[in-house]
């Protein structure tokens, strides 16, 4: 058996979606912005999927979804267009955003940090999540922006967006969040919570890779990112990637559709798999159960390394993930980790685990036997649980550096 | 960055056979106790490097026999990656039979080419050979333990990248001999900073004493300083070829004042040096005529040969001058 737990990161393409966006590659092949047939030819069904965008996220006809190539295309283009009409044309010079967000907004924080702007980074608290008073206490009248994650694709923690959007209507500040993980895991409706702008992901719920959107509030202004042949009303230039929009629509109308039974449905497997690891003895799990995603859970085994445990695990094929800085390219600790800061181990020892709507119950079983023999594995070599004291003066404080 | 950069390295894909062996089934994983190993006359010696906080930690033991201080058995625990069990077990295994004072000498290169499937192939990806080091740093430790003596006496040079082993006097020499001017050739001539990077500047992955941006810029400031000094002493001794730029034009005005001027002021002109370029053959010293030498007839003939000429014969055989 193999087992797919890394649903956070991608997600498989749901077959029905893969068949809906079949007809779109070598049948009706044109260009939606031609004139004749072959080109209108398209326009059904990606006014199908664009009305299932609408409708999914509860967005207004006044307001405009702007199909992407990708989450981090929609989460640049808002950073980089609010910078250039706002800082560099306006009189604004400062944005606020959390530590714990994706590398697509902590990085262009970077980058316009180092054009000038004021960044503020917002820190957690003990459960991952940014409190919305927080935010509030460090909006100036020079904030042109104010980014928070509608949940953390680490710790699956849900932010108070509700909250975080009505202080920024009240202080008149842009509001953006990176909805990339809630959206088809969680209720998202843009009628009842104000955000100006909304990033989403089509991989992250059984779409294709390579397709993201972004919701803009009320047809508002912001410059284009792509300067080109004025596609999607001029907001996005580039050849519409029709059969990806396809697939995204069909993919957000099945994740939507009877989302609280099938929500309810991961959620029971999560609980049932993350109350098994719980009887593991020294371990925890990061946030409350009642406001995470119904699919995550992010576990700290002491003394059990991150990669060694992501090694063990693939070993018997289940596919996780782990923040270690240890399984990183650079060795680089998680920025998410060490924001929880409930210690640094958890920055080693996280595992996380993430569920979809085709983990099945026997997958469960599998996995909850093969996590304890690994771990049983791992912390029998673990010096953490070492029985013989090391000799005097062969003790280690704390992280120490090597000897010169 | 090029072709093969496009799609990221499979990290585990990278790690040797033994590594991955090793990494599912350790040899000397375990503990020895100490009322054990009195029980069969032998001293224990339990060390640990790391610590959980910090990612990765080893504890170390060794049961000697105090007689010859042979190691007679090793066994590890560890809390780390892949890469750090299997180090931590070739590190046992190395030690086991030797003195102490020889598992002294065993550096984390050792360890690494003993992880190795064949000799010329890494065992580890670059970024995964600082989980090597630990090994070294315990044994040290260990061996300090055993003779009562700081892990650190048995440095005898300061270590500025553990991954490669490479010190601090070592990278001030391959810098001075080769005139390096970037960190990316200091790690092509010396392997330094081409592993996990810590050692190349502040904010890596672990704090370090001596980085090797500075030790560039100091390196060169220091080769700065002695080219400079050497060009005043060439100065000093009139070697006009080796002089600095500022100190050629001095040393032409000089000359100019002394021998030349004189007679260009009296036909009611002048002359001034525009600038000197160094070429392998030649010296080219560029001049502009003043006043009523400026289109003179004679200043591009037996004007321009006699500054030339007396500029050869007073600093060098190599100069050309050329009026613009």
């Amino acid at each position: 058996m193999q087992v797919y737990l890394d649903n956070n990161a991608t997600t498989m393409v749901d077959p029905k979606v893969v068949e809906a966006m079949l007809p779109y590659f070598s049948e009706i092949y044109g260009n939606p912005n031609s004139l004749h047939k072959f080109g209108t030819a398209s326009h059904p069904a990606l006014r199908n999927a664009i009305n299932k965008m609408y409708s999914a996220i509860g967005a207004s006809d006044a307001d405009d979804i702007v199909f992407t190539s990708c989450a981090t295309e929609s989460n640049n283009w808002v950073f980089q267009s609010v910078w250039i009409d706002h800082i560099v044309n306006g009189d604004k010079n400062h944005i606020v955003t959390t530590e714990v967000e994706h590398p697509s907004v902590l990085a262009t924080c970077k980058f316009l940090e180092e054009q000038g702007v004021k960044v503020t980074y917002l820190p957690v608290n003990s459960e991952g999540v940014v409190e919305a008073h927080t935010v509030k206490s460090f909006i100036t009248e020079k904030t042109a922006l104010v980014s928070v994650m509608w949940a953390s694709n680490e710790t699956g923690m849900i932010f108070p967006i509700k909250e975080i959007g009505a202080i920024c209507k009240e202080k008149g500040v842009l509001f953006h969040t990176d909805g990339v993980q809630a959206v088809g895991k969680i209720p998202v409706n843009l009628s009842e919570v104000h955000v100006d702008f909304m990033s989403m992901s089509a991989h992250k719920f059984h779409g294709p890779k390579g397709i993201g959107a972004l919701y803009i509030r009320n047809s508002q202004s912001l410059s284009p990112l792509m300067h080109g042949g004025a596609h999607m009303g001029g907001r996005r230039s580039g050849t519409l990637n029709v059969p990806y929009i396809v697939g995204m629509g069909k993919a957000i109308e099945l994740a939507t559709a009877n989302m609280s039974e099938i929500m309810a449905k991961i959620r029971a497997k999560r609980d049932r798999l993350e109350d098994a690891l719980l009887e593991l003895s020294d371990t925890f799990v990061v946030g409350n159960r009642e406001n995470r995603t119904p699919n995550t859970i992010l576990i700290s085994i002491r003394g059990v390394e991150g990669e060694g445990m992501l090694w063990d695990l693939n070993n018997g094929q289940i596919g996780a993930s782990t923040g270690s800085a240890c399984a990183s390219e650079d060795l680089e600790a998680n920025t998410v980790m060490l924001a929880i800061g409930a210690d640094n181990e958890l920055a080693h020892t996280g595992i996380r685990l993430s569920l979809s709507r085709f983990t099945t119950d026997a997958e469960v079983d599998y996995t909850i036997s093969h996590f304890k023999n690994a771990v049983a594995r791992l912390r029998n070599i673990s010096s953490s649980f070492a029985l013989q004291k090391p000799t005097a003066g062969g003790e280690v404080q704390e992280c120490e550096l090597h000897h010169h | 960055m090029a072709k093969a950069d496009m799609l990221g390295a499979s990290l585990w894909d990278a790690y040797s056979n033994k590594v991955t062996t090793l990494m599912n089934n350790p040899q000397h994983q375990g503990e020895i106790f100490e009322a054990d190993a009195e029980s069969r006359g032998h001293k224990l010696i339990v060390a640990d490097f790391g610590a959980e906080s910090c990612g990765d930690a080893v504890r170390l033991y060794w049961e000697i026999d105090p007689s010859n201080d042979m190691i007679i058995n090793s066994k590890f625990k560890s809390f780390g990656c892949g890469t750090a069990i299997a180090s931590s077990d070739v590190m046992t295994e190395l030690c086991i039979g030797k003195t102490v004072q020889e598992a002294v000498k065993i550096t984390n290169i050792d360890v690494e080419m003993a992880l190795r499937d064949t000799p010329d192939v890494p065992a580890v990806p670059p970024q995964k050979m600082h989980c090597s080091v630990m090994a070294y740093d315990v044994i040290k430790k260990a061996a300090g333990l055993y003779m009562g003596v700081e892990a650190s006496s048995f440095e005898t040079e300061i270590i500025v990248c553990e991954c490669a082993r490479v010190s601090l006097g070592t990278l001030r020499e391959v810098i001075k001999l080769n005139d390096l001017k970037t960190v990316e050739q200091i790690t092509d001539y010396t392997k330094a900073g081409g592993f996990c990077k810590s050692c190349i500047k502040p904010g890596g992955h672990e704090a370090r004493e001596w980085y090797l941006v500075d030790i560039l810029a100091d390196t060169r400031k220091e080769m700065d300083e002695e080219k400079m000094k050497l060009a005043a002493d060439a100065g000093a001794n009139g070697k006009f070829e080796e002089m600095t730029l500022v100190q050629q034009i001095k040393a032409v005005d000089a000359i100019v004042d002394e021998n030349v001027r004189q007679f260009l002021i009296m036909d009611g002109g002048d002359m001034e040096v525009i600038d000197i370029k160094k070429g392998d053959d030649y010296i080219d010293i560029y001049i502009r005529y003043l006043g009523a030498c400026n289109g003179c007839s004679s200043s591009s003939t037996g004007t321009l040969y006699a500054i030339e000429a007396t500029l050869k014969e007073k600093l060098s055989s190599k100069i050309r001058v050329l009026p613009i």
